[in-house]
């Protein structure tokens, strides 16, 4: 009962905060409903038990994309941006693609309901070790290798941006 | 009287998030919109990787979420890199005034 409660109160946070993210005039404002979005999908992580990854959406994603996110906000000149027209001239094709996608998904959900109801894993919640615990032993036995290679994208990209902003090399 | 949330709810939250970025995506302007709006489509994998994590009972879908996490928020530094680098050089963050490359 009071997982149903709060998983509308969360998927109220997400999608309110999406569509207030995508339509918002002012970047700053479209940028603090970001994190009213990712908050409300840090909280479904939590409803499904992955309480690392709750840690995470709100570590990495609120402190850290975000932050980046406004801080080119505040580098970046928008005033004269926010005054002008928002939407592509071609707004209607693209949301009419997006309703395509949308009937789509929605047909592939329709068929595959019946194979998800099953549903409830059995061991998730009465597991010995935590969630934290056994993430990292996946991680640093089986996915050791994608993990490594994780952290030379995160240099590649380091360089890349440093690289990308600096006026001269 | 509400139902037990299933995973089917997860799955329609996310794919309706996936719309709604694909929406700010293709119909946006201002670049910083734009990656946002991918931010939110990311966002809506992870929370279909997570759900069929739960649903399978094992751990290999969060660290899949996990990953993408990672290439998110390298994608966003590289993107906002690119984006100081166009607004010193063309003053603007709108995408369709971006067009040099375009016919």
């Amino acid at each position: 009962m009071a997982d149903t409660i709060l998983f509308y109160i969360f998927a109220a946070f997400v999608l309110g905060g999406g569509v207030l993210t995508v339509t918002r005039r002012n970047s700053v404002h479209s940028a603090l409903w970001l994190i009213v979005s990712l908050l409300g999908t840090a909280g479904l992580f939590l409803l499904r038990q992955a309480e690392f990854l709750f840690a995470v959406q709100i570590i990495l994603y609120i402190g850290g994309v975000v932050l980046l996110i406004l801080f080119v906000v505040m580098l970046v000149n928008l005033d004269e941006t926010a005054r002008l027209r928002q939407f592509n001239k071609a707004w209607w094709v693209a949301l009419a693609c997006a309703v395509v996608v949308g009937i789509e998904i929605w047909y592939v959900l329709n068929r595959g309901l019946e194979t998800l109801e099953p549903g409830e894993a059995p061991q998730t919640a009465a597991t010995i070790e935590g969630n934290t615990e056994r993430l990292a032993d996946v991680l640093f036995s089986e996915y050791l290798l994608p993990f490594e290679i994780a952290s030379l994208l995160l240099l590649v990209a380091i360089v890349g941006s440093v690289v990308m902003a600096k006026k001269r090399i | 009287m509400l139902h037990p949330i299933t995973n089917a709810h997860f799955l329609v939250l996310s794919a309706a998030l996936l719309l709604i970025g694909t929406i700010g995506v293709l119909t946006r302007r201002n670049m910083v919109v734009i990656l946002m709006s991918i931010e939110l489509i990311l966002n809506a994998v992870n929370i279909n990787l997570v759900t069929f994590s739960r649903h399978f009972g094992d751990v290999h879908g969060q660290i899949f979420a996990i990953f993408v996490i990672t290439v998110a928020a390298a994608e966003t530094a590289v993107g906002l890199g690119i984006l100081i680098a166009l607004f010193r050089n063309r003053e603007t963050v709108l995408a369709d005034e971006v067009d040099l490359l375009k016919w």
